[in-house]
């Protein structure tokens, strides 16, 4: 291994933490505790500059977006800024516990509820819960809604419509709540299939779950008359808001007609995504389905913010206190920071870059869809598969330049599928460095194969047998 | 600010590379009856002086647990956050990347997950642990629905001694699965065990348990855990505080089949309650490894020989079991995650052991004091950790105001939960000072 | 890539094996080499029942999942436990030792809707 486990850097007695003393009498645990004692825990014994020492060579193994580009399409990997980790940091804004008086608390409760006002604005929804901590929650806790909605009007109805290209949280989502998924295919133009749709709909549709643009980057031109379809069905239809770079001062959700919708404040508004989280998922929905969202809702009273918990019809609780608070801090900063006008060029200058990409790509790589795409776009490597050579190993070799590889494998609907969304934090030098990284290697697959076939060869570790780690698995030291 | 590096004539020349005017031309397809006609009503944005300053005010408005003593506990804890978790993790590498699917280019994320999984299986005595929960009370939620799915039974004993929150958030989750809740009301501070034993048959799918429970209490974890073991269909969840699982005995050893709980106080602070950090950790047995839901890193090697890791048993997952999935989870709590390893690695077992010792000592005198003044009683004074409920004759919320205006929060009242008396924490970090200061306080009352 | 002669193909690609009184049932190589290295095999209970078509287990390799649907219907005699330990067995002899289950057939006449070995050559050329 190229760096050791932080156990192995362990020597009996060494330690790494200091305490204050006791002060207080220190009587027998062992005796107090009689059967729920414990003395054989087993844990590192290191030294703080072995911690440090450890962490950093961990930390040099990562490749973050303050390495490079990081054109993952449907993540909106853009640029985290620092001033919000600042802000995120201010002891009086984040030593506080989630139980003490809301008079103690007006100033994060302003804070948080100027965030919903925003995202309420640049949705066009009626109100808003931060309580999902990420957006597959925001999904689940929407579906739960949509689930209360229908049994507070008696009516049944079990399945929930997913398009073939939708995200797989989606389908997962309905099940956890309960409902069939139907999935429909998309039509050639990588659109939803109205005919497909209204073959489906029925009394026992509960809602749509939809993108848009969708996971090919291609804006659903019929919105309208696909939520009036739903509509039609007595059915909702919900948005998934991982897609929002394309659209914030262009279209709003809320006037598609879309009844609830989740966002992502760790794609479209900056957060850090921390390898893996935490992220946030807010929900948005219409007055008519306020009624039926989490339990607490942020609520001003004149000049006073507080948490109502007198919600009756309120679904229930999807975290244990408010959302992910800190992650929220965050995403006020950055709308504080970028404001209005600057959402709007921030759409403007995503869809700009992924063009830009498309444009100079679309010679060597096999377009798909030659609809019209925004913020991100998906090539095939269909061509290069014919010579031999599939996307994963093309991605493979962007990372022996350095580069992080775009979504390979999905959408679904596109086979080698490639989806990249540079985002607009990156700059015409970033881009064009992708671009002709990614002609070489388009080159490589004609003039020297085998090189890229069995990339990557210059990262810390070469091509993983994840084959073995399934049939074997070693999960713990 | 608005974080666009390219100038006007480098947006030209991409525009003239994609073959179009002005930017607004590749908005064309958007239909003008989904377009506000008005901009976007939020203020200009501001510059970092003006945020620092904004931020800085918004935080006067707080008053926070630097400018008063806090005994506040009920699912969030006060412990000492280590200087180096933060100097670690603000590493960009660490904070700005993605999930690790490219597992070449994220070794360090995944050796990172690879030893808080194990530590969790340290922790608590079990298997196999996943690479975290969003918080504990989504933890223990999608540990009932595994549990239902495994014993292929919908019924959940759930006792009122588990955090009342936890219970909403496990409920509104059995709601998707139409799973049916047997509430267990305590008349004591912990549970008697013949409830349980009243209430448990074959068609039911999960007992669950908090250890210690809400009220700091300790439950008769062998004896339950013999009554469940009759029923063979059903597993035991025990919901753990994991800082105290250096001196408390490891839920495995009382025979627990799943194990959750929130880490946050494993090194990620309190932040008003989130981020926090679930953990969940089953029986290695293949049939709950298949159902545990979440990320999982294992060991392997690559194509030379060398040791690495990699996300694994990824078919369990949503993206690709999509509608058959175990869980819908994508994004966790992978940061907080790295926290809690490197708490775990600074603490050590001596460490940890010692927070376990001062939480203990010090709770316990508090609530000697407390009990031996006469307003005043500790009812589990028999039963409890670092956690204990005080009563009194005189009215809750006038006794927490009173304190308040000392600059003491003496805890959270249980009435809120429709239960009687307040709930008081004590971690190591109360000083025999602030102690004693509170029960002068309390006397004078 | 291979095709045996002597078996029956199903457009789901599985293979079956007649024998004296029961059919021993699998997946083709085609199948395999699409999912690549297999993890995971999630077999039926014995004495199971199924109706042609119906999906009686999961099989998993390491990006992808995939139902297998019995060719014909029938009561589940014997499964081949081999496979939980070794699901290779599907990759490496996917027409012997990868077999998957034994089947009593319900209705002997639903052989005959399946494809010889030449129809599963010809079908897998579309594809």
């Amino acid at each position: 291994m190229e760096e050791k486990l932080i156990k192995d850097y362990s020597s009996p007695g060494r330690t790494g933490y200091s305490l204050p003393p006791l002060e207080v009498e220190k009587g027998n645990l062992e005796e107090n505790l009689k059967g729920y004692f414990r003395d054989d825990l087993e844990l590192p014994e290191v030294s703080e500059v072995d911690v440090v020492r450890h962490y950093t060579a961990l930390s040099e193994m990562n490749y973050g977006v303050d390495s490079g580009i990081y054109p993952l399409g449907s993540c909106t990997m853009k640029y985290n800024p620092k001033r919000n980790e600042r802000v995120a940091r201010i002891a009086g804004l984040t030593n506080i516990h989630p139980y003490q008086p809301e008079s103690q608390l007006q100033g994060s409760l302003e804070i948080l509820y100027q965030l919903k006002l925003d995202l309420a604005e640049i949705s066009a929804m009626d109100e808003i819960t931060l309580q999902p901590a990420s957006g597959a929650h925001g999904e689940f806790t929407s579906l739960m809604i949509v689930k209360k909605y229908f049994e507070d009007r008696e009516e049944k109805r079990t399945k929930v419509i997913v398009p073939d290209s939708a995200h797989g949280t989606n389908p997962a989502s309905a099940t956890m709540a309960g409902f069939d998924v139907v999935e429909i295919a998309s039509n050639k133009r990588g659109m939803v299939d109205l005919e497909a749709l209204a073959e489906v709909l029925d009394q026992d549709t509960a809602a749509l779950m939809l993108t848009n643009p969708n996971t090919l980057g291609i804006f659903e031109e019929d919105i309208l008359k696909i939520t009036e379809m739903v509509h039609d069905a007595g059915a909702l239809v919900y948005y998934d808001g991982a897609n929002m770079n394309a659209i914030m001062g262009y279209a709003k959700p809320g006037l598609m007609d879309f009844d609830l919708m989740h966002f992502n404040l760790h794609k479209t508004f900056s957060t850090p995504h921390g390898g893996g989280g935490p992220g946030s998922g807010p929900v948005g929905v219409k007055d008519f389905l306020a009624p039926y969202l989490p339990k607490p809702l942020l609520k001003k009273d004149e000049e006073k913010y507080y948490w109502d918990y007198q919600r009756p019809k309120s679904i229930g609780k999807v975290h244990s206190f408010y959302g992910n608070y800190g992650v929220m801090l965050r995403a006020w900063a950055y709308i504080k920071t970028v404001g209005g006008r600057g959402l709007k060029k921030t759409t403007e200058n995503a869809v700009l870059n992924a063009n830009y990409l498309k444009a100079r790509l679309k010679e060597n790589f096999e377009l798909p869809y030659a609809e019209e795409s925004l913020h991100e776009f998906v090539l095939s490597g269909s061509r290069q598969k014919e010579e031999g050579v599939s996307t994963l190993q093309i991605a493979k070799r962007l990372l022996d330049y350095d580069q992080y590889a775009p979504t390979i494998y999905f959408p679904l609907v596109v086979k080698e599928a490639m989806m990249i969304e540079p985002t607009e934090t990156e700059n015409i030098e970033t881009l064009d460095h992708f671009v002709e990284t990614m002609l070489i290697i388009s080159r490589e697959i004609k003039e020297d194969p085998e090189l890229v076939k069995n990339a990557p060869h210059s990262t810390i570790v070469r091509k993983l047998d994840e084959t073995a780690a399934a049939r074997n698995p070693d999960l713990h030291w | 600010m608005d974080y666009i590096s390219n100038t006007a004539a480098e947006k030209n020349k991409m525009l003239k590379e994609i073959g179009v005017e002005a930017v607004e031309d590749l908005f064309q397809m958007i239909p003008e009856a989904v377009t506000a006609a008005d901009d976007l009503n939020i203020k200009p944005g501001i510059s970092e002086l003006e945020l620092m300053r904004t931020a800085q005010l918004q935080a006067k408005k707080n008053k926070s647990l630097d400018e008063q003593l806090s005994f506040l506990g009920a699912g969030a804890y006060d412990h000492y956050v280590p200087g180096i978790i933060d100097a670690l993790i603000s590493r960009s590498e660490f904070y700005t990347a993605y999930t690790p699917y490219q597992a070449e280019l994220s070794q360090g994320t995944l050796e990172a997950i690879y030893e808080y999984q194990s530590m969790i299986c340290d922790l608590t005595g079990m298997g196999i642990a996943n690479a975290s929960m969003l918080d504990g009370g989504s933890a223990a939620a999608e540990a009932v629905t595994m549990a239902a799915r495994i014993s292929r039974n919908s019924k959940v004993l759930l006792p009122d001694t588990v955090n009342p929150a936890y219970r909403e958030v496990i409920k509104t989750y059995g709601a998707g699965q139409d799973l049916e809740f047997i509430d267990l009301e305590s008349t004591q501070t912990a549970l008697d065990p013949a409830q349980i034993e009243a209430n448990i048959d074959d068609q039911t799918a999960v007992v669950v348990l908090q250890y210690p429970n809400f009220y700091g209490s300790l439950e008769k974890m062998e004896e339950i855990s013999k009554i469940i073991k009759k029923s063979k269909k059903t597993l035991m969840l025990v919901i753990a505080n994991p800082i105290l699982l250096g001196v408390l005995k490891a839920p495995a050893d009382f025979g627990a089949d799943i194990v959750v709980g929130e880490a946050q106080n494993l090194g990620s602070g309190l932040n008003y309650g989130g981020p926090n950090l679930g953990f969940m950790a089953c029986r290695d047995e293949r049939k709950m490894l298949r159902q545990l839901p979440g990320r999982i890193v294992g060991k392997t090697t690559d194509v030379e020989g060398k040791e690495g890791f990699v996300l694994t048993l990824q078919t369990r997952e949503q993206h690709i079991r999509r509608e058959k999935a175990t869980s819908n989870i994508c994004t966790n709590e992978a940061l907080n995650a790295l926290m809690a390893t490197i708490y775990l690695s600074t603490m050590g077992r001596e460490g940890l052991k010692e927070v376990g010792e001062h939480c203990y000592h010090k709770a316990h005198y508090l609530a000697e004091k407390i009990d031996n003044l006469s307003a005043f009683e500790v009812s589990n004074r028999n039963n409890f950790f670092n956690e204990f409920v005080l009563k009194t004759e005189k009215d809750n919320r006038k006794l927490i105001e009173e304190l308040l205006a000392a600059e003491i929060i003496v805890g959270y009242n249980l009435e809120a939960v429709g239960k009687e008396g307040i709930l008081v924490s004590v971690t190591e970090k109360r000083t025999k000072a602030e102690m004693d200061k509170l029960v002068e306080k309390m006397e004078v009352l | 890539m291979s095709i045996k002669d002597d078996l029956y193909y199903s457009e789901d690609h599985e293979w079956v094996r007649e024998e004296e009184d029961y059919l021993v049932i699998g997946v083709t190589d085609f199948a395999q080499e699409e999912l690549g290295d297999i993890v995971f095999v999630e077999l039926p209970e014995v004495e199971e029942e199924f109706d042609k078509d119906d999906s009686f287990g999961v099989l998993e390799s390491v990006k992808a999942v995939s139902d297998t649907f019995i060719p014909v219907s029938g009561r589940i005699i014997e499964v081949n436990e081999a496979l939980l330990d070794n699901p290779e067995l599907i990759n490496d002899d996917p027409y012997g030792e990868g077999w998957l289950i034994k089947v009593e057939p319900a209705d002997d006449s639903e052989l005959d809707e399946l494809l010889s070995a030449e129809e599963y050559a010809e079908f897998i050329e579309e594809e």
